[in-house]
């Protein structure tokens, strides 16, 4: 049965398709302002897959990934605004050389907390390192005294809203409710123009290809299939000898460095980073964006964020007041029709178009195709042969939503 | 170890409480199981059966007494660690992976591979394949490898969580109600696989079904309120009046 071999393929197909879409036809069709949009919505989906990894796949649903994409993306807005206060920029100001924020709210020297961004090297380390070192005590808070499921939801919500209020209420160090403005350059290259902003569009394709890679290396590994494990009996998976605990925080910083990833590239598309980003609402839609997707498939999670942010523009610059309701309805309708998602629509269009070439491959007398190592190895009885080829095969053989999860080890 | 005697148990439980609210659940138990046993525990609803599995592998912390396996305190360990001196547990639901295939189920339990590194590079060797094929088939699940779990009947889900547990080679088993719900022939073969599999280690099992009971068990304890009521032989606790009088009668 060439079943491994058709998931495989039809994930190469269906990358490949996303790639073409991504990286041709939509450059290729849309101007420089639509494309920078796309751009933006692609670094929301950096926090989608993180989400389809946690929630989708271990079952924990955190309602604050905006903190993660937030943190990831100060970092990056900090190195930008200090590039941009030259003492030349800011000769006007009455401390000139820090960021002008900080000058009307009357700070006279740099504070002790941005320092490390004037270096790139450490704002890079900084970007993945800060939230990911929150997102472990975090985990190590919670998911070692067992707190999870809706409480666990409960708490990533008001965290949302603390650091939202931390970084409105400490407008000096922060600037405030506005953000971080005003940033032209990243390493003396203008971040503003057109030509740059297509640059950075694929630089967020290349980056987000490296994440869908490594996102299907995890589902597709035993710790994939055990956050399923743990999502569906955690109790079964602790008394089969691991610490539930470790797997779960493990995760949740994976899916926190991919919003920080997400982040930093959002503040060097959109050009600024603001609380609006952090807090409860954008965490929400996040959530919508991957169950749109369908929460079990990392690609669908990036069609979801796209699809959703296209109708939140589309109609919120016709009918800005019905957006909300519009969102609300969507998400609602997703769980109860679509609980899988449009990935779920489109596996099951699929198999029904493939059912009768399924058929024909499985029918007994085709002879299964024996693996050449398995051949080649010292001759076996025929009935121990059948079996080797037979346990060689659940390797590949299960799963739509992890893919072929023998392939990946190959 | 090395001045372990055949008069050491495997499992020691001395003086062993816990209360809920103010309810004895276990009260003062003292229970001793040998290498290669199998014991069975009956008891009225509520005589404290299942909290005695709960305690000896660590879901329930006591609030007194000791519980040793190999004369080595285990009763502050947490439950991982517990299952790694080599404890298994099974529960009287069937838990097992529904969304994974029977395969997957079995690959987790494989006791490699438990920290989250060494999940994510585990290797689907022959060595690991072998091993579930072999534990496959001596669960009577060796054609039903490649089929979602969700979709056994409900014994064979029974099976397979034994056969989770078997995956790890542990010294001593734990099984809650392992007949529960099964049809006879089903019944029959799990007395078989049981009596299989007990040549290398020493089961505990808590079971209603009396007609399984005899068919299985060594030796039998009868708790009643949180204490042993009798112990012995199936003869034995059969014919005794306060079994009969508690449990047996009705």
């Amino acid at each position: 049965m060439n079943f491994a071999n058709t998931v495989s393929w039809r994930h190469m197909l269906s990358m490949a398709c996303l790639l073409l879409l991504l990286a041709i036809v939509l450059p290729i069709t849309l101007d420089a302002f639509r494309l920078n949009l796309v751009g933006k919505y692609l670094t929301y989906a950096f926090v989608a897959i993180g989400l389809v990894l946690c929630w989708g796949m271990g079952g924990i649903l955190s309602l604050g990934q905006g903190v993660f994409f937030g943190l990831g993306g100060y970092c990056m807005a900090m190195f930008l605004k200090l590039e941009s206060s030259t003492p030349e920029a800011t000769a006007i100001q009455s401390t000139p050389g820090i960021p002008d924020f900080m000058d009307w709210n009357q700070i006279t020297e740099l504070p002790a907390l941005w320092i490390p961004f004037q270096s790139l090297t450490l704002t890079l380390i900084a970007i993945i390192a800060v939230p990911v070192l929150f997102a472990f005590l975090i985990g190590v808070a919670m998911f070692k005294r067992r707190v999870s499921g809706v409480y666990f939801a409960i708490i990533t919500q008001a965290i949302a809203a603390i650091l939202t209020i931390l970084i409105v209420g400490q407008q000096g160090y922060t600037g405030g409710v506005n953000g971080i403005t005003d940033l032209r350059t990243f390493m003396g290259w203008d971040i503003r123009s057109d030509g740059a902003k297509t640059v950075l569009y694929f630089v967020t394709i290349a980056f987000l290809c490296l994440v869908v890679f490594m996102a299907q290396f995890i589902s597709r590994s035993k710790l994939g299939r055990l956050l399923v494990a743990v999502r569906d009996q955690e109790d079964r998976v602790r008394f089969s000898g691991y610490e539930v605990a470790n797997i779960k925080i493990f995760i949740f910083c994976v899916a926190a460095a991919f919003s920080a990833i997400g982040g930093a590239l959002f503040t060097l598309q959109v050009g600024f980073m603001s609380p609006t980003l952090v807090g409860i609402v954008p965490s929400i839609e996040m959530v919508i964006y991957c169950a749109v997707g369908g929460r079990l498939s990392i690609l669908g999670a990036i069609y979801g964020t796209l699809l959703v942010n296209w109708a939140k523009t589309s109609l919120s610059e016709s009918f800005p007041e019905l957006w909300l309701f519009g969102l609300g309805a969507l998400f609602i309708a997703v769980v109860m029709i679509f609980p899988k998602g449009l990935a779920g629509v489109a596996n099951s269009l699929a198999d029904r178009f493939r059912k009768p070439r399924l058929d024909v491959a499985s029918s007994p007398d085709m002879p299964t195709p024996v693996d050449d190592s398995n051949a080649s190895s010292t001759p076996l009885t025929s009935t121990t042969h059948q079996s080797a080829t037979r346990h060689s095969r659940p390797g590949s053989a299960v799963h739509g939503a992890a893919g072929a999860a023998g392939d990946i080890g190959a | 170890m090395s001045i372990r005697t055949n008069t050491d148990y495997m499992l020691a439980l001395t003086d062993l409480s816990v209360s809920f609210d103010g309810f004895k659940a276990v009260d003062d138990l003292n229970l001793f199981v040998d290498e290669n046993e199998i014991r069975v525990i009956i008891g009225p609803n509520g005589a404290g059966k299942t909290t005695v599995l709960d305690l000896i592998c660590g879901k329930t912390r006591s609030d007194s007494g000791s519980i040793k396996f190999w004369n080595e305190e285990i009763s502050h360990l947490n439950e991982p660690r517990i299952v790694h001196k080599g404890i298994g547990r099974k529960f009287q639901t069937p838990s097992i992976y529904e969304d994974l295939s029977v395969f997957e189920n079995l690959e987790l339990s494989y006791p490699r591979g438990h920290d989250v590194f060494g999940a994510l590079f585990f290797k689907r060797d022959s060595e690991v394949s072998d091993r579930l094929q072999e534990v496959a088939e001596s669960v009577f699940l060796e054609d039903h490898l490649d089929k979602q779990a969700a979709l056994l009947s409900h014994g064979q889900k029974q099976w397979l969580e034994i056969g989770m547990l078997l995956i790890q080679n542990p010294k001593l088993l734990m099984l809650d109600e392992p007949v529960a719900g099964m049809s006879i022939s089903e019944r029959e073969k799990t007395a078989e696989l049981l009596n299989r599999i007990t040549r290398e280690r020493s089961v505990l099992v808590v079971e209603h079904d009396m007609k399984f009971v005899e068919d299985i068990a060594h030796k039998v304890t009868v708790l009643h309120q949180g204490r042993i009521l009798a112990e012995g032989d199936m003869d034995t606790v059969q014919n005794n009046p306060d079994v009969i009088e508690v449990y047996l009668g009705h």
